[in-house]
């Protein structure tokens, strides 16, 4: 790791004001991603405004809307009351990824911001745009199977590795960040960004800006499905998953929400889509034409041309194990 | 350098630690406290778990100074004097290692486990100790020691 200095906030404002003085300075959560990538020196922050002191801890539920401190650890989301009860989506996701051990240090917040897991990324005698604006893409002729087949472009194909952010997505939930300049509110669809010509940028999340917490609306208490397929059974990234919430009324479906991990640069969902599902009875093949609609546009790059397939039928698989848990009376 | 004082095992220590220090090499190298292992040192095989404030992590992806103020527990501190901690005792009668490399670290994950209280089943035991990887593959002796201890 490089020399860097380090300060423990002790509030949002003091964490704010302390990482905007230094140039170069990163906040840090539970540092499962940014110790990491340091140790790879591929972060080398001049500063670390520790977050861990600032408060931000509750999970609350006021008024329909479930609101997540960004330094509630993963695992003590998962097993909040409140959310293994009205969100077990998110539950779900949660505990499919990483470890115990790394569940209690990751946060909220901190998720959302870990970085891709290419391994041109991490590896800093090959060429990347991420990591080096302009160097080329070591991965897009490489070895490229954990990578996009949706929405990439030829200046990055990489994933966003989070399990948490895919049923993030399908709750339409709502980042709450605060800056320099004040607070804002930014949904979620539009947080992580498609790689286009600046994959350097992940999110929109401003230079200044931390994020503070999670607001959710969107329930799916009782039919839906985190799905992950990957590698190993336990202690893997995704090679895909989804995220799925369905609500029912009359025997169809009234509500279907439907988020992809592992297939493009952010969390993918398809909303154009998910209304050819509304007013529909839960079927295979309705859910095969639902997959084929999702891909449309998709393209793999040599090792990653499986995911295509292997990620329509994960989508049928998840609707369908979604959908067995209602009554469609 | 940053003043850091730490509770490790129930003694005060306090340390002089650059901030760049992770908590494992802290607890290796200005402590001796080597029974917490060093394996990969990037979060993926869990020979370096201790508890912290009674919850299981990984010492090799957090900074000493992120726990100034903390309370640890590493292998170490796990026996009673010569009073092996139950786990101990189980991981030793089940013949739940090889090497003992991973050992350690499996230990403290399993009284974390205990502690949280989510597993019940085998499979579920499985699940909850994956963040701890053995090469010489004890897994099916280490999921017979936890067993009994939660039986207890
Ligand atoms: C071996 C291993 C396996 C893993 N497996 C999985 C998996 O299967 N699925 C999965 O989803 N994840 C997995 N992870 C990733 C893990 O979930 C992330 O590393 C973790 O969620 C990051 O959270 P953190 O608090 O530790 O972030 P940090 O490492 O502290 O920070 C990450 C980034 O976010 C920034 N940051 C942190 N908090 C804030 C904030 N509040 N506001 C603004 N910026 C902030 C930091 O500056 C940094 O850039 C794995 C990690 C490891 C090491
Ligand atoms: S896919 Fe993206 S992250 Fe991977 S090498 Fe190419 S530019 Fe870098
Ligand atoms: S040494 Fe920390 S997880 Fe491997
Ligand atoms: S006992 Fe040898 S690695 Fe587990």
């Amino acid at each position: 790791m490089n020399p860097f200095t380090y300060h423990r906030a002790t509030n949002p404002s003091d964490a704010i004001a302390d990482h905007n003085r230094v140039n170069g300075a990163k906040f840090i959560g539970g540092g499962t991603n940014l110790i990491d990538l340091m140790k790879e020196n591929v972060e080398h922050p001049s500063r670390l405004v520790d977050l861990n002191h600032v408060g931000l801890r509750e999970v609350s539920d006021r008024e329909g809307v479930l609101k997540i401190g960004a330094l509630v650890t993963n695992n003590e989301a998962a097993y909040h009351p409140l959310i293994e009860k009205d969100f077990p989506l998110l539950s779900e996701a949660i505990l499919a990824g990483a470890s115990p051990q790394l569940r209690n240090m990751a946060t909220c917040g901190g998720n959302l911001l870990q970085r891709t897991r290419c391994y041109y990324f991490y590896d800093t005698a090959t060429a990347c745009n991420k990591r080096e604006p302009g160097s080329g893409c070591d991965a897009l002729k490489g070895y490229n199977r954990i990578h996009a087949v949706l929405g990439a472009s030829d200046k990055c194909i990489a994933t966003h590795p989070s399990d948490m952010c895919v049923a993030l997505a399908a709750l339409d939930t709502t980042i709450l960040a605060e800056g320099t300049k004040g607070v804002r509110k930014i949904a979620f669809a539009d947080f992580h960004r498609l790689p286009g010509d600046t994959p350097e940028k992940d999110t929109n999340l401003a230079e200044d800006e931390m994020i503070t917490g999670l607001e959710l609306r969107a329930r799916f208490s009782r039919q839906f499905k985190y799905l992950k397929v990957r590698d190993r059974s336990s202690y893997a990234f995704a090679l895909v998953s989804a995220a799925v919430g369905l609500e029912s009324e009359n025997g169809v479906i009234k509500k279907a929400a439907v988020a992809m991990g592992g297939v493009a640069h952010k969390p993918w969902r398809d909303f154009e889509a998910e209304k050819t599902l509304h007013g529909e009875k839960p079927s295979e093949e309705v859910f095969k034409k639902f997959a084929t609609s999702f891909f449309k546009g998709a393209a793999g790059y040599g090792h990653n041309d499986f995911k295509i397939e292997l990620g329509q039928r994960t989508l049928v698989r998840a609707l369908s194990e979604a959908a067995a848990k209602g009554v469609w009376l | 350098m940053s003043s850091v004082q730490i509770n490790i095992n129930g003694e005060v220590k306090d340390l002089e630690v650059e901030p760049w220090t992770t908590l494992l090499d802290a607890l290796r190298d200005k402590l001796a406290l080597t029974g917490t292992k060093k394996g990969c040192d990037h979060g993926q095989c869990g020979a370096c778990t201790v508890l912290a404030d009674g919850k299981r992590i990984n010492s090799c992806l957090t900074l000493a100074v992120m726990h100034d103020g903390a309370k640890l527990q590493t292998i170490e501190g796990l026996a009673d004097g010569d009073d092996l901690h139950p786990v101990q005792r189980a991981f030793i009668k089940h013949d739940a290692f090889q090497c003992g490399y991973c050992t350690p670290g499996q230990i403290c994950s399993a009284v974390g486990l205990i502690k949280e209280g989510k597993a019940k089943t085998d499979e579920e035991i499985r699940e909850l100790m994956s963040g701890n990887l053995c090469r010489c593959g004890a897994y099916p002796n280490i999921v017979a020691a936890l067993k009994e201890v939660m039986n207890k």
